[in-house]
């Protein structure tokens, strides 16, 4: 079993009204030093196998089909391999 | 002439668009659950608006994959009409129907009131009756409006006539103020290249009788049934 750690981020000639809300309101809070803020999403998916290479393409083929949109979104994944208890 | 109106889990708009194809515009209707992929006998397929899928992930991103849309990805190649109203335009865009996305409005609110619309290309089949000079009093009502395509994109839907309707001000002048959403271009509607698939985020279906303040998106209607 593999345990993906997917981020799903904007790409940065998209704009991101949620971020700049998000450090207007960190500036109120008083952290100045904020220079930018994206969000984004982040996901947790187990998929069962022990062959890393094809969980990995599997997860590849995820984000392309569903998870990212390529319009605005970019994605990266790290993959990590659960040992049963 | 018969629509067929798509239904997905957390569709709302369904009835409203049943309303006023069968009640007011006299046309036969008929309700398709998105598992049903069997378009024969529809003359329109209307995908109407709604929170498909409670809009989890990306707006339209989950039910695009419904049995339905392949068949209506068919039926389109076939030239055959296509209306999606504001999720049914999120659906078409994670369909590839239609380019480009719709993200959240730029103020990060929900809006849900009247617009303006000036119609830019008053000859597809969506609009034969609507005028350039004559503005649409249409409602929005939706959080993820935002039309946002790259610059290549945007560029072939102005050069190709493809923008079909961009908010504007009561008197039809296209201004910032107008926009409700910071839609790229004030953009409300776009077509495909074969111009048989229409996506729009304000509702024509809730401006069929004077009763709800306006008979405007009738005019739609009139449109698609004028050329069957």
């Amino acid at each position: 079993m593999f345990l993906a750690k997917v981020y799903v981020t904007l790409k940065p000639t998209v704009n991101d009204p949620q971020g700049l809300t998000i450090k207007g309101a960190l500036h109120t809070l008083g952290f100045g030093a904020v220079h930018e803020v994206r969000a984004g999403k982040y996901l947790e998916i187990k998929v069962e196998g022990n062959d890393v290479q094809k969980a990995s393409s599997q997860v590849q083929d995820m984000c392309m089909k569903l998870l990212a949109n390529p319009v605005i979104e970019k994605f990266r994944f790290e993959l990590e391999e659960i040992k049963p208890a | 002439m018969k629509f067929g109106i798509v239904v997905f889990p957390g569709t709302w708009s369904d009835r409203d668009c049943y309303y006023s194809i069968s009640n007011i515009l006299g046309q036969k209707a008929a309700y398709i659950w998105h598992k049903d992929t069997d378009l024969s006998g529809f003359d329109c397929i209307v995908l109407p608006g709604g929170f498909s899928y409670g809009d989890y992930l990306r707006t339209g991103a989950i039910a695009r994959f419904s049995p339905v849309m392949e068949a209506v990805a068919d039926y389109s190649q076939k030239g055959r009409p296509v209306i999606g109203i504001c999720n049914g335009f999120q659906v078409l865009c994670e369909a590839h129907l239609l380019p480009g996305v719709l993200r959240q409005n730029d103020h990060l609110q929900y809006r849900c009131q009247w617009t303006y619309l000036k119609t830019i290309n008053t000859s597809t089949l969506f609009t034969s009756k609507c005028k350039q000079d004559r503005v649409l009093k249409i409602p929005i009502s939706h959080y993820e409006g935002r039309y946002y395509a790259d610059d290549d994109t945007l560029k072939e839907l102005e050069d190709t006539s493809r923008v079909v309707f961009r908010y504007a001000t009561p008197e039809g002048q296209v201004t910032g103020e107008a926009n409700p959403n910071g839609s790229l271009n004030s953009i409300a509607g776009i077509i495909n290249k074969q111009g048989n698939v229409l996506g729009m985020m304000p509702h024509p279906e809730r401006s069929c009788e004077d009763i709800l303040g306006s008979t405007d998106g009738n005019l739609i209607w009139e449109s698609i049934i004028a050329s069957i």
